[in-house]
């Protein structure tokens, strides 16, 4: 106890909360929004609406303008700041924002009319932003549990529909067991180091042997991140959920977190554990093979296109994971564009599963998008796009993103998991362009027009255009992913 | 009392509650309490860590595990109500519309 009062009391403590701005931001904006939400009289919940999206700019505007262009360790070394922190931040907030805007008509259509719906969102984000600041077992934990428990919420958002509070109750034993596997490793990693600083670890994992209980405790945080990444063999949540979950909040669930969790892995793996890359390298590599070929095996056999989604989320964590299996910042960098990029086109995809949505009815079956380019040519294009962009075709960003991971498995001596993970994306092929098919040269059944809300359409622009121009000029994303590993 | 006695007690509690999220077929709460068992037996884990190795941080971290446990635990059971008013019921065999 004593040594805990020294440290309260030391003079060294740091009261500069500048660089915490962002944070602060909003979570004083969001409980302000609390507030202003509880005593709106507005139905609709446009306000609460507008709010958030202007607290979410707000923040990725601060973000952007204290970028920071060093690595500093603050607030007793629990938070750190660099450019890495720094872009996830912006990525999370940019696909926050851009879910919201799909979120918005959706939930307006099925009376999920809340304001909490909103708020949800801020404070899933805010955990994000601690999540990748984290610097400290202690502070990445707090950080994946305040997004974690926002996500449960929102998933059983839907609350008169069944499949959405099974959902939920999946989601939210998954990943309270993912978050006990995550915690009992660190508990480990405690005990044998004494410490809970991802530097002082590092630090000791330099000087000593890393011991059977350290590696012990390895597994068990590699099992835990891969349950929040949904990898095989820890992935039974994922379809289930993302299939249960309302469209709107599948959105999110696809696109930021998985960014975020990106951001834990590297902290905890590259930050912590760079001392025993082997050890986790070969346990990362059992989860990637697996993921690519059950992903993409049971992919092809989905009717459900939101299942279909899932399982093709589930190939792609195993191709993401190539690049950090390589180990060195040539592959996380590879892995960062991969994660982005993924992002951005599940975020796309999913939004089109919104668009298409008539009413109250949703879309569900692969077969409701027959004949999509006959009723709505741009709608049509933009989906094969983002499907095309998953299987990784050229010139679309999802085939750079391929690239860049097997060549950074390539280089660090892997052959073996390059070949699989091309052999893979061949059969990936099949069932994304089975979707395209379904959109191009199957009759309609229904002939009407699509008509979408104006917020919809531009979301979809974005992400649409977004994964074109990457697409056709992917070198400054590029560039950037690359900068923000400078200091490893 | 040794380090490996309190880290076996707290090695069988986290072998109980996982085994007991396993093969539980009967009852949701059963499965929240299996989840708060859990995060006890990393409690027990981190107090008696922190003991050995007269540091305090084990007992600072076993604080904040307790209040995100409460929080935890408030989600679970709000889910929980939701899944009751949806379904009538909380068992969990009932939990089969989502497969494939």
């Amino acid at each position: 106890m004593s040594t805990l009062l020294a440290s309260l009391t030391a003079p060294t403590i740091s009261h500069d909360f500048w660089p915490l701005l962002p944070e602060l931001f909003l979570l004083t904006a969001a409980s302000i929004l609390l507030i202003v939400d509880v005593f709106s009289t507005d139905i609709d919940r446009k306000l609460s609406y507008n709010l958030a999206q202007l607290i979410l700019i707000s923040t990725g505007v601060i973000v952007l303008f204290q970028f920071p262009t060093s690595q500093d360790f603050l607030y007793h070394r629990h938070f750190i700041n660099d450019p890495l922190s720094a872009t996830i931040k912006v990525s999370v907030i940019v696909l926050a924002s851009i879910s919201l805007m799909f979120a918005r008509p959706y939930i307006l259509q099925r009376k999920i009319l809340r304001g909490e719906y909103y708020l949800l969102h801020l404070f899933a984000v805010l955990g994000m932003m601690v999540l990748v600041s984290g610097a400290s077992l202690l502070s990445l934990y707090l950080g994946l549990e305040l997004m974690s428990l926002c996500l449960y919420a929102l998933v059983a958002m839907r609350r008169r529909e069944k499949l959405s509070a099974e959902a939920a109750v999946k989601y939210f034993v998954m990943g309270a067991i993912a978050s006990g596997f995550i915690l009992y490793g660190i508990s480990f990693v405690y005990g044998v180091t004494g410490k809970i600083h991802l530097a002082d670890i590092a630090a000791y994992l330099t000087e000593n042997e890393a011991s059977l209980t350290l590696r012990f405790a390895l597994v068990f945080l590699v099992t835990g991140l891969a349950f929040k990444f949904g990898a095989v063999p820890f992935q039974m949540w994922v379809p289930d959920v993302y299939h249960g979950a309302p469209t709107s909040t599948t959105v999110f669930l696809a696109s930021a977190p998985k960014v975020a969790a990106f951001g834990l892995a590297i902290r905890i793996l590259v930050f912590g554990f760079a001392g025993i890359l082997a050890d986790w390298q070969s346990l990362l590599m059992i989860l990637a093979v697996l993921s690519m070929l059950v992903g993409n095996l049971v992919a092809l056999a989905q009717t459900n296109i939101k299942r279909l989604l899932a399982y093709s989320a589930i190939a792609h964590m195993g191709y993401f994971l190539l690049g950090l299996i390589a180990g060195n910042s040539e592959g996380y960098s590879a892995s960062f564009f991969y994660i982005l990029t993924y992002a951005i086109t599940s975020l796309g995809g999913f939004g089109c599963l919104i668009y298409l949505a008539k009413g109250q009815q949703e879309i569900n079956q692969i077969d409701d998008l027959k004949g999509l380019g006959m009723r709505n040519p741009w709608a049509g294009l933009l989906i094969s796009f983002l499907f095309l962009s998953m299987a990784g075709l050229p010139p679309f960003v999802g085939f750079w993103a391929k690239l860049e991971v097997i060549k950074a498995v390539l280089n660090s001596g892997h052959i073996w998991l390059a070949i699989i993970a091309a052999a893979m994306s061949i059969i990936g092929l099949f069932y994304y362009l089975k979707v395209v098919k379904v959109i191009f040269f199957d009759k309609p059944e229904i002939e009407n027009p699509i008509r979408a809300e104006r917020s919809l359409r531009l979301g979809l622009g974005i992400t649409g255009i977004a994964v074109a121009v990457l697409g056709l000029f992917p070198a400054q994303l590029m560039d950037l992913c690359q900068k923000v590993f400078q200091y490893i | 009392m040794s380090l490996t006695h309190y880290l076996t007690v707290s090695a069988v509690l986290f072998a109980i509650s996982v085994v007991g999220i396993v093969i539980n077929r009967k009852n949701v709460i059963t499965l929240l309490m299996c989840i708060e068992l859990m995060l006890l037996a990393v409690n027990t884990n981190f107090i008696a860590f922190s003991r050995y190795l007269d540091d305090s941080v084990g007992q600072v971290f076993v604080f904040f595990i307790l209040t995100v446990a409460a929080a935890e635990a408030a989600i679970g059971l709000a889910i929980l109500v939701v899944l009751f008013r949806t379904h009538r019921a909380i068992d969990v065999e009932q939990l089969e519309e989502l497969k494939g």
